[in-house]
């Protein structure tokens, strides 16, 4: 069915601004700045917003879930569709930063794209969220450079959560079963096409920022597909925690 | 390495037509961060549409012991203003 | 200086802010009108960064999408409150670092309202509605503060804050609108943070040290006991249209007198907190002092980088 497909879709671009907009959250409060704080609760703020576009347009049409807040956090973790890039936790600053870079320039790319989609919705979404978007991957840029270049603890903590991070990304650009048909329908990103130029923008910034570029080998992946790190229950205890404790309520 | 990091004022153009105006200051470790805090910091409810950023330590300012010589002069310039100057009721617009 | 010529400033000084002059960074000021000052707006942005802890507490567990947002940006709005006063007070002569220098070692103090524990969701909406409400009528009369920086730094707090009470409100409402649980919850939360809350004024105008100067200066305009009157005053009707209870049998309305009259307050409990023993002093502090050395790498690694540029450019230059 095609709507279906199209369900599946939304939210397999949606379940990344949930989730990454998830662990930003748990920063709120913790950062190395106040300045640092509030750019990243910025962040936080614009993927949560964009989640809340994305489910409220899939809540429409769902058979199943009627609004976004049962979109959000009604479901099993089997049924989250987000990248395991995205649920990696914040080991430090630098995992912060490589884990927000990395998925930042596949989020552009993503919604450069989309902008041409022939679904209207997502195309309204798409062009509020590349702005959004173009600014995070300046700033994630940005501090990537620094902590790269910066001192040798840093270079050496920042070139640690690369390396960490590295296996995610290829799973950015693996197509699942409703990428294809929304691609066939006009409607999807064929984001399998992105990929070259996804590595030689990531290489060149990690070039400019002195850090290694690790080899494109040994990737892991499974998100898209229901199949998360152990991090993610963790997530869900907590993202769902009001939602499961006190069920059918208004909050 | 014990270097914090300096102190930026920060001036926002709160719409086109009018000037920067100053906003208030922040930390950054250099001119493009100052810039990105700027922008996160205050103009959180759309207050602006242009940023100038400068570090604080290149403003140089005048001296309140200085009030006197500095400003006081201007205090009896009253040809300056237009009300200084008489004209009769029937002239208008002028 | 002389002593005469310094007493001669001082009444120059105070003729000034009696006549409503704002005060500016580098105008000759009073050492103890710089002390005060610095004590006052560290003591302020401390407790804007440290109140951004137990509210924080519940951002991963917010239980929608709206409340997650709204929350999130009412912790960063106290993050930003933070930095407006921690520039504010700058200005006088102290670094930021040496501030939090003060509030690590424990030698500078913060609103005592953020040790005790956010424990369910409607912490977040009594947090709004009873704090942030105590915190805007401790706040408006700052926004006429003799100091220009403070005074412009609260414009911009007040400005800004008055979203946080209708937030909590709202919560609290929507709470006691819903299951006889929630409404539970609700009344709970109000159990736990009315007294705390009252505390915030601080002790009684008796006990109290620091009123008489803070009034010349407008530090404030009122005393800490008619402020904490117009606090219950405002808030015991609203308290009715939530349908809840306040936990005071002694509450009740004084006609004569206009007021409310309220039950003693555990002045014990009180002092408990400030020196340092309340339910999470301990974790408020664990987690700003971690939260700072956590970073000394990243602020190092900024800096060093910022040189770096710099050299580069000049070469280059």
């Amino acid at each position: 069915m095609a709507n279906t497909d199209l369900y599946n879709y939304i939210l397999g671009i949606a379940d990344n601004s949930l989730i990454l907009g998830q662990r930003l959250g748990e920063l709120c409060g913790h950062g190395p700045n106040l300045e640092t704080d509030i750019a990243l609760t910025n962040i936080s703020l614009d993927l949560i917003g964009q989640t809340r576009s994305y489910y409220q347009y899939a809540a429409s049409f769902s058979e199943e879930y009627k609004t976004e807040d049962d979109i959000a956090f009604l479901r099993l973790e089997r049924e989250y569709r987000n990248v395991l890039l995205v649920e990696q936790p914040n080991t430090h600053f630098g995992f912060v930063i490589g884990r927000q870079y990395l998925f930042d320039v596949y989020h552009y790319m993503l919604m450069d794209e989309l902008q041409n989609t022939k679904d209207d919705t997502l195309q309204a979404i798409a062009r509020k969220c590349i702005k959004e978007v173009s600014y995070h991957k300046r700033f994630s840029g940005d501090w990537l450079k620094r902590l790269g270049d910066g001192t040798e603890e840093s270079h050496q903590k920042m070139q640690e959560a690369i390396n960490g991070l590295w296996r995610f990304t290829n799973e950015l650009f693996e197509l699942t079963e409703s990428e294809d048909a929304m691609i066939k329908a006009g409607i999807g990103v064929d984001v399998s096409k992105m990929k070259e130029h996804y590595y030689a923008e990531v290489s060149l910034l990690l070039n400019e920022a002195t850090l290694q570029v690790p080899e494109r080998k040994n990737f892991t992946s499974g998100g898209k597909k229901g199949t998360h790190t152990e991090h993610f229950g963790y997530i869900l205890s907590e993202l769902q925690y009001m939602q499961r404790t006190f069920p059918n309520m208004t909050w | 390495m014990k270097k914090n990091w300096p102190l930026w004022e920060v001036f926002v153009r709160s719409k086109n037509g009018l000037e920067h105006r100053h906003f208030g200051s922040l930390r950054a470790a250099d001119a493009e961060m100052a810039l990105e805090n700027a922008r996160d910091v205050y103009t959180r409810r759309n207050e602006g549409v242009s940023i100038w950023v400068v570090e604080s330590k290149h403003i140089t300012a005048s001296n309140p012991k200085d009030h006197g010589e500095l400003f006081e002069p201007a205090q009896d310039k009253v040809y300056r203003h237009p009300t200084f100057y008489n004209l009769p009721d029937d002239v208008k617009h002028m | 200086m002389s002593e005469k010529e310094v007493k001669n400033m001082e009444d120059i000084f105070e003729a000034r802010i009696a006549r409503d002059e704002k005060i500016e960074p580098k105008d000759w000021m009073p050492e103890k009108y710089r002390q005060t000052h610095i004590r006052q707006i560290s003591q302020h942005a401390h407790s804007e960064i440290v109140g951004m802890l137990p509210e924080g507490n519940w951002i991963t567990r917010a239980p929608s999408l709206r409340r997650k947002a709204a929350l999130l940006a009412k912790v960063q709005d106290e993050a930003g409150h933070g930095l407006y006063l921690y520039a504010a007070c700058e200005t006088l002569g102290i670094t930021r670092e040496q501030m939090y220098e003060q509030l690590h070692t424990g030698k500078a103090k913060y609103s005592s309202i953020f040790n005790y524990p956010t424990v369910t969701w409607a912490d977040i909406g009594a947090i709004g509605w009873l704090v942030d409400g105590a915190a805007i009528i401790n706040q408006v009369p700052l926004c006429n503060t003799s100091f220009g920086p403070y005074a412009r730094a609260m414009v911009r707090v007040c400005k800004e804050e008055s979203f946080h009470q209708r937030q909590g409100f709202e919560i609290m409402l929507t709470l006691c609108n819903g299951s006889s649980e929630q409404k539970a919850m609700a009344q709970d939360a109000l159990n736990r943070w009315w007294w705390p809350s009252l505390m915030m004024f601080g002790p009684t105008d008796a006990e109290s040290v620091h009123t008489e100067q803070s009034m010349k200066w407008k530090l404030k305009r009122k005393t800490n006991d008619e402020l904490r009157q117009q606090f219950i005053d405002q808030t015991v009707p609203q308290a009715d249209i939530l349908g809840l209870s306040i936990p005071d049998p002694d509450l009740k309305w004084n006609e004569k007198e206009g007021h409310y009259d309220f039950g003693a307050i555990d002045w014990d409990e009180f002092w408990q907190v400030v020196k340092g023993h309340g339910p999470c002093n301990k974790e408020r502090m664990d987690a700003r002092v971690s939260a700072w050395e956590n970073g000394t790498w990243v602020r190092d690694a900024a800096m060093a980088h910022a040189e770096k540029k710099e050299m580069k450019n000049r070469k280059a230059g």
